[in-house]
């Protein structure tokens, strides 16, 4: 299709979002039962695991980049793992490596919000709903969740939006396979490179109008939660 | 009837209760000064910390046996919290309907949802957010949705401790009611004798982390030295009721319920107006110091109050001063604070008949 007369692919955006969503979605079913259990967590190893899940913020997305394609590759510890299983294919230059990959680099955007969230959960409330009978399902799902859903929103937003915008992992993971792993943050890097500053133009505008248009309803959302919560 | 013997280490606080016992019929007072445990038994007892060690029953039911407990979401507790504890995302509604929701049908106190919502006076907060509630409406709510969950035990933590002057003295009133009329066996934690006086039938003296001693109210208040006398001096708590006579809500009296079949009821006028006390059964609490005593009924006097009495026992209760306790013609106790010379110049002994004389505007102000 064609955008101001811009001949433009879109699938490098339908990819893109697939991945976010689906990043966004194995995310929290493994960022939250993880950030509520270091959250809870009274033992002195936490601030290892801390500061575990907290590595993607501070490495360089090569480093993690290279460490996945090596546990990830056809011959990977990861991989043969899996092959015990039955499993045969391989986890890189893929759909799969793109979303392992980015699981892994927004990890932090999911937990700790989450993890800040479940800290603040008055705890006289977790047992005051304990005496009433609710067993640990029960007070998660009824309780904790509606508790700590601003955390919740805040960690799937950002692990969106994070996920959306990102570019050394994803190109080392997944690399450059147009059709299949080409993202818009690596299409818009192939325009550059070749000199299609016009395409290049098209793809940002539309990153930076997603990314505050996405931004400003996370601050509208926040804004009706602290309202209604007076 | 509770029974245990409970240890739970919280941070650097080390609770080993002892050996104890009690009944649990009426309102059971964990009193003691902070740090002394009251808290942390109370949380033992409720099964909410893991870490909890020792035995506890509940009549002949196993709540705790060594490490093994028996969970808190099955103990039909209904807990009070000093800061309510409500669930922020709901409505007051919701947060009834979240404990009516999880009630058991065939046990506990069935009370009906209407009446305790008129009883605890929260009809017009149903559709507010918890969130711009007072403290005294959160504890309103609070005590309701307690009462909705159908528990067998109501267990409160110094529910009063967080509100007014105010806000208090109207709860303490809710309290006193609504636990007496609904019959749950309460176990209350305060640090404040005067809630001890109004609301509790039994004291469990907790001091360093373990029950000093378990004593009726009665026998709490009958012995100069007890931990629930404070800089006010002695005090003594009578049972009985609020009434106007002749329908006249200027002319208010509290008359007392006899302890024994051959008393008969005491009447003391109030120093309060009966369009805004609440009428029906309570409990009067009498300084000492508010108390005089007299050879003698006087006439022209201004203390309205002369009651018969007979001299119990004398105790010095401090420098220069005697605590006469006296016994009235209902059975119940009344104590009065007198210097040393009184006692002398008037020759007071045990085994004499007295008046008491007590000030009518010093009663339910």
């Amino acid at each position: 299709m064609t955008l101001f007369g811009i001949p433009l692919d879109t699938h490098p955006i339908w990819l893109t979002l697939e991945v976010a969503a689906l990043t966004t979605l194995a995310l929290m079913i493994i960022g939250i039962p993880l950030a509520w259990w270091l959250a809870r967590m009274q033992s002195r190893w936490r601030v290892l695991l801390e500061a575990l899940v907290s590595l993607p913020l501070v490495l360089p997305p090569t480093v993690l980049g290279f460490y996945l394609i090596i546990a990830l590759g056809p011959s990977g510890p990861f991989t043969e793992f899996l092959g015990l299983f039955g499993f045969e294919g391989q986890l890189t230059f893929n759909l799969m490596g793109l979303i392992i990959g980015s699981v892994i680099f927004s990890l932090p955007f999911m937990v700790q919000p989450m993890m800040s969230a479940f800290q603040a959960l008055p705890e006289d409330v977790l047992d005051a709903s304990r005496l009433m009978r609710a067993g640990f399902v029960d007070r998660f799902f009824n309780v904790i969740l509606p508790l700590a859903r601003q955390g919740l929103l805040v960690g799937s937003v950002l692990t969106f939006a994070h996920t959306v915008g990102e570019f050394g992992v994803v190109l080392m993971v997944g690399g450059n396979i147009e059709g299949e792993t080409r993202l818009v943050s690596i299409a818009i890097f192939d325009h550059v490179e070749s000199f299609e500053y016009d395409q290049a133009h098209l793809l940002s505008a539309i990153m930076v109008v997603f990314s505050f248009l996405t931004l400003v309803s996370v601050y509208l959302i926040n804004r009706r939660f602290s309202a209604r919560l007076g | 009837m509770f029974e245990g013997n409970l240890s739970l280490k919280l941070g650097s606080f080390q609770l080993d209760s002892g050996p104890f016992a009690f009944e649990s019929e009426g309102v059971t007072a964990l009193f003691g000064r902070s740090g002394s445990g009251k808290s942390t038994l109370l949380r033992a007892m409720s099964g909410l910390d893991r870490r909890t060690r020792g035995q506890l029953r509940y009549h002949d039911e196993i709540w705790q046996d060594g490490r093994r407990a028996l969970p808190a979401e099955r103990r039909d507790i209904g807990m009070v919290f000093q800061h309510a504890a409500l669930l922020g995302n709901r409505t007051v509604r919701g947060n009834l309907d979240f404990a009516a929701r999880r009630a058991p049908q065939d046990r506990g106190a069935a009370i009906d949802r209407a009446e305790i919502i008129e009883r605890t006076g929260i009809g017009p907060l149903l559709d507010r957010a918890v969130g711009n509630l007072s403290g005294g409406e959160r504890q309103r709510v609070a005590i309701a949705r307690a009462l909705i969950g159908r528990p067998r035990v109501l267990m409160m933590d110094e529910p009063l401790a967080a509100l007014d002057w105010r806000a208090k003295a109207e709860l303490l009133d809710l309290f006193e009611s609504v636990i007496r009329d609904f019959g749950i066996p309460t176990v209350l934690i305060t640090h404040a004798p005067m809630e001890v006086e109004r609301l509790a039938d039994r004291v469990v003296f907790m001091g360093a982390g373990r029950v000093e001693r378990v004593e009726t109210l009665r026998e709490a208040l009958d012995r100069v030295d007890s931990p629930l006398f404070t800089e006010e001096g002695p005090v003594a708590s009578l049972e009985g009721h609020v009434e106007c006579v002749d329908g006249d809500p200027h002319r208010l009296r509290f008359v007392t319920t006899p302890r024994t079949a051959d008393g008969t009821p005491v009447a003391f006028w109030l120093g309060a107006d009966g369009t805004d006390v609440e009428h029906g059964p309570r409990r009067l609490r009498v300084r000492a110091d508010d108390v005089a005593l007299a050879r003698r009924p006087i006439e022209d006097l201004s203390m309205q109050n002369q009651i018969p009495a007979r001299i119990a026992r004398i105790e010095t209760s401090g420098p220069g001063r005697q605590a006469v306790f006296l016994t009235l013609n209902d059975g119940q106790r009344l104590v009065s604070e007198v210097t040393d010379r009184a006692v002398a110049d008037m020759g007071l002994d045990a085994g004499q008949a007295v008046t008491a004389l007590v000030k009518s505007a010093a009663l339910l102000r």
